[in-house]
């Protein structure tokens, strides 16, 4: 490869840095900011210990309770095709695009104590608006996109040859999508895990609408930026942001191992 | 034995025509055909992997038309081998051991007697990434063979394959075709089909336009198709001998050849195209090593040129053009000069 580069690479190298700084400048700032022993006193508070923890198993529970129906949904995607496909696959993105804060509104009508769900819940002694419970719904809505279109890429991946040939040596269906499909698609499957998981964790705007409290991460950020000021708000963002950095790195490699 | 009656089936570019054959227990059954011509569909129909408009299809007795692809007990090898990335080897071999009653120890000798008997005994922990195409060629025939299968169905499967390697799988083939095993082997290569083939089907635009044996199909060909497509109507079973060097191709009636072939020896079949057989009417010297004396007995015109059938005691092809019949004078009942080269000869071992 030449390492001379032409003028308008030279352009691109340009644009593409203030990109990369633009991102990276503010990230920066805050940690600069903020002083390790800031954090470190902000890891010590209780409050801030258990908002994390919520964040984190109310997205992994959310992630892996709706994969049991999506990761399915993705395979029927990708190989199937039926009336209103298209219409399916938009309906699917839909949370992507539809302002987080409405989807909080839509999702508590869905929730709560008066709808149908949450009258079933009800009946288990369950009241999602306010519950760990609900927060794990917000969180499942607005990143399921994330998990269906990588699963789907991944079983579109699988060669339809490999799932005959299993036929042909007398499986089941069944058998063909456990031994076959799932294991050749699970690369794609588990990348789009994490980004459900991480895309979870990160959720506000829906998760304040559906559960101020018990407080998610993102939630108490808002809540002590708005209570004490930028300061006070920088040591938990800092905090949050090195534990998700540090989580989605080990689950990476975690994954490459895998591989 | 399985029996295919009026197969049909329409595709948005191509069909499968009223497709009828046999493949009674323990043949060795070619279907041979261009590219396109519907061989791998009819396999794929037959395995379940596609279903017929029309027709039946019959395994040992049984109704399989529309038959559960996993009960139809029939081994299909792909053409690209098909076999499972994420498995090792003697996972791949042992997939459709899942559902018998074995125990872990029967399972895995099964899985290593059948490796062994494929020379890939040694392979059974490797990943398919790390092997070579006629390895993972031996895998997809182990991973099928172990079912036991009524029949097994090849989609060409020497075709990605050296000529080395085409040798060696030829050989397995014929090995598991000697122990019983009923073989549907699909080719374009008509080679392959005598080197092989106990019958032969010629299909041609989803149609089925000749069968029978290697013999009446090569040498009766029953439309100007097959005989173009076949190409060499001069093959005959053959005995290769080397005597003082130089290496023979008997013939029946101690009627011998001169041929040039890395063969030592053998039986297999000879071929000779019918462009590079020369005809003179006197017994003149050329640089070819095999002459023969012979009686015209046919002269017909084709599509390449003029069939001219000289009978030398066996019976040769010539292929001329009609400036060369009209030049020599040739009539049939004429006495003529058969000439080719040792190297215009081709062996294929049996």
């Amino acid at each position: 490869m030449s390492t001379r580069f032409t003028s308008i690479q030279l352009t691109f190298i340009l644009l593409g840095s203030l990109v990369l700084l633009f991102i990276v400048a503010p990230l920066a700032g805050m940690f600069l900011n903020t002083t390790p022993a800031q954090v470190f006193e902000t890891a010590r508070e209780a409050e801030v210990r258990d908002s994390i923890w919520l964040t984190i198993y109310t997205s992994l529970a959310g992630t892996l309770i709706f994969s049991v129906a999506a990761i399915p949904l993705a395979y029927l995607l990708a190989r199937k095709n039926f009336p209103l496909k298209k219409l399916v696959t938009g309906i699917i993105d839909l949370p992507v695009v539809i302002p987080h804060s409405a989807a909080g509104i839509a999702l508590l009508g869905f929730v709560s104590r008066e709808s149908a769900l949450g009258k079933m819940g009800s009946a288990f002694g369950l009241n999602f608006v306010g519950h760990p419970s609900g927060i794990a719904i917000a969180m499942a809505f607005v990143s399921i996109p994330y998990l269906i279109n990588a699963a789907r890429d991944g079983f579109s991946g699988v060669p339809v040859r490999l799932e005959k040939a299993a036929l042909t040596l007398g499986a089941s269906p069944r058998r063909v999508f456990f031994t076959i499909s799932l294991p050749l698609a699970w690369r794609n499957i588990l990348s789009g895990l994490i980004l459900m998981f991480a895309r979870g964790m990160s959720e506000f705007g829906a998760v304040i609408v559906v559960a101020y409290h018990p407080m998610v991460t993102p939630v108490l950020i808002y809540e002590r930026f708005g209570s004490f000021g930028l300061k006070y708000a920088r040591p938990v963002s800092v905090l949050f942001i090195m534990i998700s950095l540090g989580l989605f790195i080990v689950l990476r490699w975690l994954a490459k191992e895998k591989k | 034995m399985l029996e295919l009656r009026n197969i049909s089936r329409r595709f948005a570019d191509f069909s499968l025509q009223d497709v009828s054959f046999l493949v009674e227990r323990g043949d060795y059954f070619i279907l041979l055909g261009e590219s396109g011509a519907g061989k791998s569909m009819v396999l794929e129909t037959i395995a379940g992997l596609t279903a017929p408009d029309s027709g039946y299809m019959f395994l040992d007795g049984r109704d399989i038309t529309c038959e559960k692809i996993q009960n139809r007990r029939i081994g299909l090898v792909f053409q690209d081998h098909a076999v499972f990335p994420h498995l090792t080897v003697g996972e791949n071999i042992g997939y459709s051991l899942h559902s018998a009653r074995l125990s872990r120890e029967k399972k895995h000798a099964k899985v290593k007697a059948i490796a062994n008997e494929l020379g890939i005994g040694e392979l059974l922990a490797r990943r398919p990434g790390t092997l070579s195409g006629g390895e993972l060629q031996r895998v997809a025939l182990g991973r099928t063979l172990i079912q036991e299968p009524s029949i097994l169905l090849l989609d060409e499967p020497l075709s990605s394959l050296d000529t080395r390697l085409k040798g060696d799988l030829r050989r397995l083939l014929r090995a598991i075709h000697r122990k019983g095993q009923t073989i549907l082997h699909v080719t374009h290569d008509y080679e392959e089909a005598l080197s092989l083939g106990t019958k032969i089907a010629v299909i041609h635009k989803g149609m089925i336009i000749q069968s029978g044996t290697p013999a009446d199909v090569f040498h009766h060909p029953k439309s100007e198709f097959v005989a173009n497509f076949i190409g060499v109507k001069n093959f005959f079973p053959a005995n290769l001998v080397t005597e003082d060097q130089v290496v023979f191709a008997y013939i029946c009636n101690n009627i011998r050849v001169r041929i040039v072939t890395d063969v030592p020896g053998g039986e297999g079949f000879i071929l000779i195209r019918g462009e590079d057989i020369l005809l003179s009417t006197l017994p003149v010297e050329t640089s070819a090593t095999n002459n023969f004396k012979g009686i015209i007995e046919e002269i017909v015109p084709n599509a390449g040129g003029i069939d001219v059938t000289i009978n030398t005691g066996i019976e040769l092809h010539a292929l001329i053009t009609r400036d060369s019949l009209e030049k020599l004078g040739l009539r049939a009942g004429n006495t003529c000069w058969v000439h080719f080269k040792a190297t215009a000869v081709r062996f294929i071992i049996n």
